[in-house]
């Protein structure tokens, strides 16, 4: 593989009450997911599916098992929480006190930082709706990874691997990887330490959240590499690998390289072409420092007693993946591949130089610049609380408030789509994986459809007692190649379903 | 002959090197002016009161 491989990512939102800081998030949260359901969602929502998976044989791409499944059963199940599918395949729901946008599947890093982008104009109409609620306080959401006070909540990235791959070697040479890819990654936060108590600047919001190397949990304990093993696919032939360490981006650009960069790795590791040592001593404790240090100049100490920065790891990982491209495909490297090369090496070029250099495309260099901006001013300290204000603000996801919408507003950030892509994203599911298929069947048939998940859409059709389950165990099938002809001709859910079962 | 290009071609990398540090600077000179341009811009839009803005941005802990 490439750049390219099944992925998503999915976004916890910072989220406050204007005026009421005391109000229950959880209630919320609830109440931007609902709203946003209600306005947008035709006829009935469709809940969320939370069966587990059991047919693996794909016949045909979808299996179509009739196995009773009770509706009630699905209410008992679904934890009460607002949990819907979108028209684009995406997951909009709450998760613990946060409102959560995951993306649907897509196939390359492009597509991931759309649909990522469309979840951001997803929450800004929910929190419209929800505001046109009469007496209700206005609800802002902040597309960030702390409050700066001890609490951290997650920006996840899902990749799709090989179930062959040994995880040992997934743990080995992805480490080093993310202890250093924060330089191109992080969205920059003023304060150190869990609780901020440290005054200062770092290039990570989520560094100081990571306690341990490997491990399940994702609330505590927070691992570099974490092992969820929930493949929402054939589980003998595929993992989802879940990555919680990375902050949520703003920048187009930022996200693309964290996305592309990251499945151009996991392809090396899949292939057994990293050969190099590249491991680090103590990773958490390095994964602090390197945040801990913008100049970028914190060296890092390999097993084998180098000593890199982590820009210089970086590189090192630029220059296996250059020579894994060129000696995998040659001339034949697809476009987004080569970009991504080209655009990681760019940037950390730069970075070695000089970080300011790359304000235009990375979200902490960007952040550090307006801060920078603000310290040579107005003559302030870290520990001013404007500049703790400006760290927030900077991921308020309102158009007219947000400061990184702000920048963008005024030339200041360099892009990698267009706004029209970015709105079409909203409504319409990637093309080329199942999303394809759950979306278009939530926009047509939206009446019909009781339930959904990554794995399954299950139908309410006039004339059966049971629900019926389609399972989409295959994320690749149900691509607009595969079922968009069958959607466009079936006007109603029973026709597309007759079409599916008919032997 | 073989010689002679390598030569001139040499000195114009060179200067290419210059003028690439050259335009950098100054495209940053110009970027840092913007921004201080549009630091007004951006006060406009800031929350009225940081402290407590700040302050009671509170969030319970998640994944
Ligand atoms: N087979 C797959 N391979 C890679 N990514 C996948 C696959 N199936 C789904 N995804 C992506 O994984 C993400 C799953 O999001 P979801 O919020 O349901 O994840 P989760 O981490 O399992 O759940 P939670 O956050 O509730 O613990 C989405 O971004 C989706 O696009
Ligand atoms: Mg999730």
């Amino acid at each position: 593989m490439s750049v390219r491989r099944v992925m998503g990512t999915e976004t916890e939102f910072g989220i406050s009450v204007q005026g009421q800081p005391t109000a229950n998030p959880m209630v919320a949260s609830s109440q931007v997911v609902n709203a946003y359901a209600l306005s947008v969602l035709r006829a009935r929502r469709a809940r969320w599916d939370f069966e587990e998976e059991s047919p693996l044989r794909d016949a045909r791409g979808f299996d179509v098992s009739r196995e009773v499944a009770d509706p009630s059963q699905l209410t008992d199940e679904d934890l009460g929480l607002a949990n819907v599918i979108l028209t684009n395949g995406a997951r909009l729901y709450v998760d613990h006190a946060h409102p959560e946008y995951s993306t649907p599947e897509c196939t390359n890093p492009r597509d991931v930082v759309r649909w990522d982008k469309a979840g951001e104009l997803v929450m800004q109409d929910a929190c419209r709706f929800a505001a046109a609620v009469p007496s209700a306080a206005p609800i802002v959401l902040y597309k960030n990874n702390t409050d700066n006070k001890g609490a951290s909540y997650g920006a996840h990235e899902n990749y799709l691997m090989r179930r062959s791959t040994p995880f040992g070697d997934i743990v080995r040479h992805l480490t080093p990887f993310f202890v250093s890819r924060q330089v191109v990654t992080g969205a920059g936060r003023v304060g150190r330490g869990q609780d901020g108590r440290e005054d200062d600047f770092q290039v990570s919001q989520r560094a100081d959240y990571f306690e341990v190397e490997v491990g399940l949990e994702t609330t505590l304990k927070r691992p570099i590499i974490n092992t969820r093993d929930e493949p929402h696919a054939d589980p003998e032939r595929y993992r989802r690998l879940h990555v919680i360490i990375g902050d949520a981006n703003l920048s187009e650009i930022s996200g693309y390289l964290k996305v592309g960069t990251t499945s151009l790795v996991l392809s090396m590791i899949e292939d057994g072409f990293i050969t190099r040592e590249l491991g680090v001593e103590q990773p958490v404790r390095s994964l602090r420092a390197v945040s801990h240090d913008p100049t970028l100049k914190h060296q890092l100490t390999l097993h084998d007693g180098r000593r890199l920065t982590a820009v210089q790891l970086q590189l090192e990982y630029l220059d296996l993946a250059r020579k894994y491209v060129e000696d995998k495909y040659g001339a034949d490297a697809d476009e987004q591949t080569r970009d991504v090369l080209a655009r990681w090496e760019s940037v950390l070029t730069r970075l070695e130089t000089d970080p300011l250099l790359c304000a235009r495309e990375l979200d902490w260099v960007a952040k550090l610049t307006l801060l920078n901006r603000y310290r040579d001013r107005d003559g302030l300290e870290w520990s001013d609380a404007k500049l703790h204000l400006v760290d927030l603000q900077y991921a308020d996801i309102r158009p007219g408030r947000g400061l990184y919408n702000k920048l963008v507003a005024m030339g200041q950030v360099e892009r990698l789509l267009t706004d029209e892509e970015i709105a079409a994203a909203v409504h319409q599911p990637p093309p080329d994986t199942r999303a394809y298929f759950r979306g278009r069947c939530l926009e047509k048939y939206a009446e019909r459809i009781a339930a959904a998940s990554w794995d399954s859409v299950i139908f309410d059709l006039p004339g059966r007692d049971s629900l019926q389950r389609v399972p989409t165990i295959d994320p690749l099938r149900g691509s607009r190649a595969h079922v968009g002809e069958l959607l466009d001709r079936c006007e109603t859910a029973e026709q597309l379903f007759e079409a599916l079962t008919r032997p | 002959m073989a010689q002679e290009q390598k030569q001139p071609r040499r000195s114009s990398e060179d200067r290419t090197a210059e003028t690439t540090e050259a335009e950098s600077a100054e495209r940053k000179d110009q970027l840092d002016e913007d921004i201080d341009a549009i630091l007004d811009e951006i006060d406009e839009v800031l929350e009225s009161n940081a402290e407590d803005f700040v302050k009671s941005f509170i969030q319970k802990g998640g994944q």
